[in-house]
């Protein structure tokens, strides 16, 4: 297993350089010349050249021809700086408030997560629970009023959940803080934008749950547990359930990286100062430094949960063996 | 037959399932009736689809509802009618005093449990027994059904273990419980022909140190005339001809039976074709009217009767009763 482990994170090294390169050069075609957005245009060609100089643009893109040795033209390049500071997660600073871009991070991945991560284990453990509880007794009106509200659910766009929040609940009835407010616990103003993102995502997860359970329950290994004389508790919640588990962990670890990256929308319209806001934040501002931090930081999360998941396949089912 | 019989461990009167589809009612299984004698096999035979496995999964009330339903009779099993039993109780019932063994060995087991969680899980829902007295009980079942090594099998998970072993670790499951009777649903259709035997004599050592009573579903007239006492032959969801097993042999009544022992390979038999009954099963929404088996009879292809009245089962010689107009004796 230990093996597997080193091997897998070894072919994880192509695909980071992969991403690397094209959101390095996506970045150098639309970036455009930074120097106006940090100095303005009147600014004169000195603080130009020193404002370069700063960020490492004075260099080549990739091959530094001052040098003779080959190694050195490739050392002494804008795109090896941007591999070293990847490598040493050393984002620098934005372009924008100079501020350090990991600062920015730690700052709003608190509040993201406080928003993300029960949204997240609330949606899963509520889907299935309710799958397979309409899935063993499909056809009945239960299971079919319970598919009538999931594609309700789904047809509503996300943003009508949070406006119908945002209105009712907290400025009309006051139940919740209507926006974010220093003063406010976390719990207090991430608990509507949970319930909001967990009621907008509901529909979908759990017709996939359930097709997930049906499909479960139509093995033969359902009815020997039946006819031994197990409750519809039992059958349900042990057999199907850890046969269940290949598809709810694709779907539950492979969305854990997209936590990190809080949700664009609930943030923006809470005004919960969480990395979705940064990155909307960074995406209006043109602050490609911390543009691509994010980038980077989603790419190495997805491809390590990427890892977890297929770790996880061989914990839940004896069959799978690493190789 | 005699309902006061101490002897008859399960007693199925008049029962009938039917699946409501939305393509219309398939009737599956329509007022059959027969006795199971305590530590006697009884086997039902007939072709797919002629409702035999519903009628095991009626007797263990595990038909998938809806959309199926048992629509009609009575189940009585040691006294108790099951058919009123609540679903609590039934399930007291089910792995305890009936147990079931399917056809599918391969797919029948959890993947994901070892077999000897799956068989304590069964020993500990029925009995009153610690975590180490259940898993003992485990082992010693696993070498009861002939698996060597059963310390170490019992940690291993079915994938990792053969067919006709998978098998056996099902009746080892079923009869953990010691039940009183044990439904045995087409057991070695799956399996090779020696694996087949082996299990079949499994089965047969098991009911004899047992004591039990089997209900063998099946298709192959082989096993039903070697390994059951008493047999009913069903054709298109009701019973065609009910005896005992020695009886149906010697003395076949109904056009049907008949038909499927001719059709059956014979030992030195020198012929370039195997004798085939005509035509195929009718399916289910389309039964004929009449007897259900006359556009394939030989007898009765062109009689009116046949055509338009369907026969009920009649006692015609003592202890056999079939359903067929043109058997001498049954009259009119």
């Amino acid at each position: 297993m230990f093996s597997y482990i080193i091997r897998r994170l070894l072919y994880t090294v192509p695909i980071v350089f992969g991403v690397m390169l094209i959101t390095f050069l996506l970045f150098n075609i639309v970036r455009g010349d930074i120097t106006d957005q940090i100095a303005g245009k009147e600014a004169s060609a000195e603080t130009r050249a020193e404002i370069k100089k700063e960020y490492g643009l004075d260099k080549p893109l990739f091959f530094n021809t001052e040098h003779k040795v080959f190694s050195k033209q490739f050392w002494d390049s804008q795109f090896f700086n941007h591999l070293l500071a990847a490598a040493t997660f050393d984002f620098g600073y934005s372009y924008n408030d100079r501020e350090a871009i990991w600062d920015k991070i730690k700052r709003g991945a608190g509040p993201s997560l406080a928003l993300t991560a029960p949204m997240l284990v609330g949606e899963v453990s509520i889907s299935i629970i309710l799958a397979l509880v309409v899935a063993y007794f499909r056809g009945r009106w239960i299971d079919n009023l319970t598919v009538l509200i999931c594609i309700v659910g789904m047809s509503l766009p996300f943003l009508s959940f949070i406006l119908f929040g945002q209105y009712f609940l907290a400025f009309k009835w006051g139940l919740f803080p209507v926006y974010f407010w220093p003063d406010l616990s976390v719990w207090q103003y991430t608990l509507l934008p949970t319930f909001i993102g967990i009621a907008a995502g509901l529909g979908s997860n759990l017709r996939f749950y359930r097709a997930v359970m049906l499909d479960e329950l139509g093995n033969d290994y359902v009815r020997t547990a039946f006819a031994k004389g197990l409750s519809p508790a039992k059958v349900l919640f042990k057999h199907v359930l850890k046969n269940a588990m290949i598809p709810i962990i694709t779907q539950v670890v492979l969305a854990i990286p997209f936590l990190f990256l809080g949700s664009l929308l609930l943030e923006r319209f809470f005004g919960i100062p969480g990395l979705g806001y940064l990155m909307i934040d960074a995406i209006g501002a043109r602050d490609f430094k911390v543009i691509n931090a994010m980038v980077y930081i989603s790419a190495i999360l997805f491809v390590v949960f990427n890892l977890i998941t297929d770790i996880c396949y061989a914990i839940v089912d004896p069959r799978i063996s690493f190789k | 037959m005699n309902t006061d019989n101490k002897n008859i461990l399960l007693e199925v009167d008049d029962l009938s399932t039917h699946f409501f589809t939305e393509e219309g009612v398939v009737k599956s299984v329509q007022k059959i009736s027969f006795d199971v004698e305590k530590g006697k096999t009884f086997a039902i035979v007939g072709e797919s689809g002629c409702g035999k496995s519903v009628t095991a999964l009626s007797i263990m009330r595990l038909i998938p509802e809806p959309p199926g339903k048992i629509t009609n009779g009575k189940i009585m099993f040691g006294g108790k009618d099951l058919r009123s039993l609540a679903e609590k109780q039934m399930r007291k019932v089910r792995g305890n005093e009936i147990a079931m063994i399917f056809q599918e060995p391969m797919t029948s087991l959890n993947p994901v449990f070892t077999v000897g969680e799956q068989i304590v899980e069964a020993i500990k829902l029925h009995q009153k027994k610690t975590d180490k007295q259940a898993w003992e009980l485990a082992v010693d079942v696993l070498d009861k059904v002939g698996i060597a090594d059963p310390q170490q099998r019992v940690h291993e998970y079915p994938h990792q273990v053969s067919g006709g072993m998978r098998q056996r670790v099902m009746i080892a499951m079923a009869i953990s419980c010691q039940p009183s009777l044990l439904i045995a649903d087409e057991p070695t259709t799956a399996l090779d022909v020696t694996i087949q035997a082996q299990i079949m004599d499994l089965l047969d050592d098991l009911q004899y140190r047992l004591g039990m009573s089997i209900l063998l579903i099946t298709h192959d007239l082989g096993i039903v005339g070697q390994r059951s006492d008493n047999v009913a032959v069903m054709y298109a969801s009701r019973i065609a001809e009910k005896c005992a097993t020695k009886e149906l042999f010697k003395n076949t009544l109904h056009p049907y039976s008949q038909g499927l022992l001719r059709s059956r390979p014979k030992l030195g038999m020198n012929k370039d074709r195997l004798e085939t009954i005509e035509g195929s099963v009718p399916e289910p929404l389309k039964f004929p009217d009449g007897c259900k088996f006359h556009p394939r009879c030989p007898l009765g292809r062109d009689d009116r009767r046949c055509q338009t009245v369907e026969p009920g089962l009649r006692e015609v010689v003592p202890g056999h009763l079939v359903a067929c107009w043109k058997c001498p004796g049954y009259g009119d």
